[in-house]
């Protein structure tokens, strides 16, 4: 069996911005794989040329072991797709909507009841289109993504801009695919805990590169992931050189918050000997959180910015 | 389930029907344009002829004095404090003409002429009544001759002589018109309806969602035509029922090479619609393109007057802009009985433009 998707040494560029820069990804049938990265990092530009949209520079991509040239047409069935903010037709309905879609692929009515179902927008089936909020449009783009019962779904930013129960609601319906369905899907988001919540791979992108993939604890163990102390003084503290003097591994100070951050191989041991060295420099603590290190942190720690940035 | 095809056309379909604004401005409009200006230029042969008089009691002009006895007291709608006079003379055949004489000095006169309230000034002198107008205005010209006429008593000799006006059926106004109505009906439903939704289609993401499905490319492009081509067909008729029966016009010509110019015509557009249409997605930079292409043409084609006015010179190429070609069709049948000889010319020409600009329109078409 073919790995459902393969990139080999793809590159892509925009005028003098390389957008993706020499990426290799392999993705077996079944798997729930999220690429991760902030704006900009070459996401959105991966994922089209997956979907056939845009073309590599250099480089290889085989869908189900196939090219896009010469297979356009057969790739387009096994596929479901949403792009990152796509506008349906203002003035059409929810289903009408979904029945223009279907008659592309040929496929029955009665897939349109179902899908209706399936996103939760049974009630909404006579809705215009512009009358639809934010997560409604999603779901419907999901839910025209899912019409051909596609063996590969891609989902560009699915959940960008949604509160957070109509985020909540789209994770219940791809959790929902992903238990009942054969399904490989491929999600791109900027947002740590929806990469962690519904995929088992991760990879992170950024500036056109692979920083790190694998599972949640694969990548933290791979990347010597430490535990996080975060710290706050009563009294002004002019630096925190006394910190860096004993075992911890790196203690910086965030200037704006007034707070310090430690990391540490280990909280339980590291813990009493920060409070020792607190109280013999004088100074009392005004808040100390411990937690262990996240995708975010992590990504801090390798790129010196955040991931919703 | 239906063919993706015929799915494409009733959603183009809907999408136009559901927008109040549509019916308004490519259905109501165009007849109230027709109206409008049908009833302007056909109403009563009755003109009003607005005249300053600056008087003079030293040097009465007796004939002006006597013409205007009698004369009844109206409003002066320029300055509500004032009145003017209004004197009417009917001369059989040539209507009524309402005299409004507004009483005031050189400097009232100055100011009402350069409003164009008045184009004809006269003046009480010892040399007897004088005439101040601008000769090389024709209306101002004919304000002159017609009222220094009814002073010198020609009055009465204008009234014998032989006026035969002209009211046969495609002499008057509104049969130039309406077949130029039409044919810009043609030109902006289709170059406006066409370009301005793909190019929205495109920036909106839509085409480029299209397109990643088993979706057939012809078939979107056929769809949105044909769409276009019933709203276009509907205005049409609309146009020409409402012109049949409130302004009593008939088709003169042969129907079925009017409807052979009408189609050709619209596939022309559509081909000119979609390589205008071909690249941007800025919906501004296309609004820029489709004024571009379709302003000359509505200002040159002759659709409210006639293009021989313009010079010589750029008549041939006035003629050879395709809305002018569908207008003089749409006109020689509806008014001078034209049919397939005459139109197979532009015919033959509108349809080759049509084909040329819709495969190369196609070649550069940005779906992404």
């Amino acid at each position: 069996m073919y790995p459902i998707v393969k990139v080999s040494n793809v590159i892509k560029h925009f005028k003098d911005v390389k957008a993706v820069d020499g990426i290799n990804l392999e993705m077996q049938q079944g798997e729930f794989l999220a690429l991760l990265g902030p704006n900009g990092a070459g996401k959105t530009t991966l994922v089209e040329m997956i979907e056939g949209i845009q073309h590599p520079d250099s480089g290889e991509i085989l869908i189900d072991g196939k090219h896009w040239k010469g297979h356009a047409h057969e790739l387009h069935h096994i596929i479901g797709l949403s792009l990152q903010e796509t506008h349906f037709l203002e003035k059409i309905t929810v289903k009408e909507t979904l029945k223009l879609f279907a008659s592309f692929y040929g496929l029955p009515k009665k897939r349109v009841d179902e899908i209706l179902e399936m996103v939760n927008l049974r009630e909404k089936h006579k809705a215009f289109v512009d009358k639809l909020s934010g997560g409604q449009k999603q779901r419907l783009a999901l839910g025209i993504a899912m019409l051909n019962n596609a063996k590969l779904l891609l989902l560009d930013e699915p959940t960008t801009g949604l509160d957070p129960t109509a985020r909540r609601e789209m994770w219940n319906i791809l959790m929902h695919l992903r238990e009942e369905h054969k399904i490989s899907l491929i999600l791109t988001t900027h947002y740590m805990e929806e990469a962690q919540y519904l995929c088992e791979r991760i990879v992170i992108l950024d500036k056109g590169k692979i920083l790190a993939q694998g599972t949640l604890n694969e990548i933290l163990e791979a990347n010597n992931s430490y535990e996080i102390i975060d710290l706050s003084f009563n009294e002004t503290v002019e630096n925190i050189n006394f910190l860096n003097k004993s075992s911890f591994v790196k203690a910086t100070w965030d200037d704006k918050t007034q707070k310090a951050r430690l990391l540490v191989t280990d909280i339980v041991t590291e813990l009493p000997k920060l409070l020792e060295l607190v109280q013999s420099n004088g100074l009392s603590l005004q808040t100390l959180e411990c937690h262990k290190m996240t995708l975010d942190d992590l990504f801090i720690e390798m790129t010196g910015r955040r991931l919703d940035q | 389930m239906q063919s993706p095809l015929l799915q494409l056309i009733i959603v183009q379909f809907k999408t136009f029907i559901r927008e109040p604004e549509v019916i308004f401005w490519s259905l109501l409009f165009p007849i109230l344009m027709a109206w409008g200006l049908g009833m302007a230029f056909n109403k009563e042969n009755e003109s009003v002829i607005s005249i300053v008089q600056v008087k003079n009691d030293q040097y009465p002009d007796s004939a002006f004095r006597s013409f205007m006895v009698g004369a009844k007291e109206i409003k002066n709608i320029n300055s509500p404090n004032e009145k003017a006079l209004e004197q009417d003379v009917t001369i059989q055949g040539l209507g009524t003409n309402h005299y409004k004489i507004i009483d005031g000095t050189w400097e009232q006169a100055y100011v009402l002429l350069k409003r164009g309230v008045v184009n004809l000034v006269i003046e009480e002198t010892a040399e007897g009544l004088q005439y101040h107008f601008d000769p090389k205005s024709g209306e101002a010209k004919a304000s002159y001759l017609q009222f220094s006429g009814i002073l010198k008593g020609k009055q009465e000799e204008l009234s014998h002589t032989l006026i035969k006006p002209l009211s046969q059926k495609g002499t008057r106004y509104i049969d130039f018109l309406v077949p130029g109505l039409i044919a810009m009906g043609l030109m902006m439903s289709t170059m406006w309806g066409i370009s301005y939704s793909l190019i929205e289609k495109r920036s909106k993401k839509l085409l480029r969602r299209l397109v990643a499905t088993p979706m057939n490319k012809s078939s979107f492009m056929i769809s949105q035509f044909a769409a276009r081509f019933v709203l276009c067909t509907i205005e049409a008729l609309v146009l020409y029922i409402f012109a049949r029966y409130f302004f009593d016009m008939t088709i003169e010509g042969n129907i079925s090479a009017m409807i052979a110019l009408f189609c050709a015509g619209f596939f022309a557009f559509c081909g000119i619609a979609l390589l205008l249409a071909s690249r941007t997605s800025n919906t501004f930079v296309g609004n820029g393109i489709i004024n571009l292409v379709v302003m000359p043409m509505m200002l040159l084609s002759g659709i409210y007057f006639s293009y021989h006015n313009f010079p010589d010179a750029i008549i041939p190429y006035i003629q050879a802009l395709p809305l002018t070609m569908i207008a003089d069709g749409i006109r020689s049948v509806f008014l001078e009985g034209a049919g397939w000889t005459e139109l197979f010319k532009p015919i033959l020409i509108l349809s080759t433009i049509g084909f040329v600009t819709f495969i190369s329109g196609l070649k550069v078409f940005k779906w992404y």
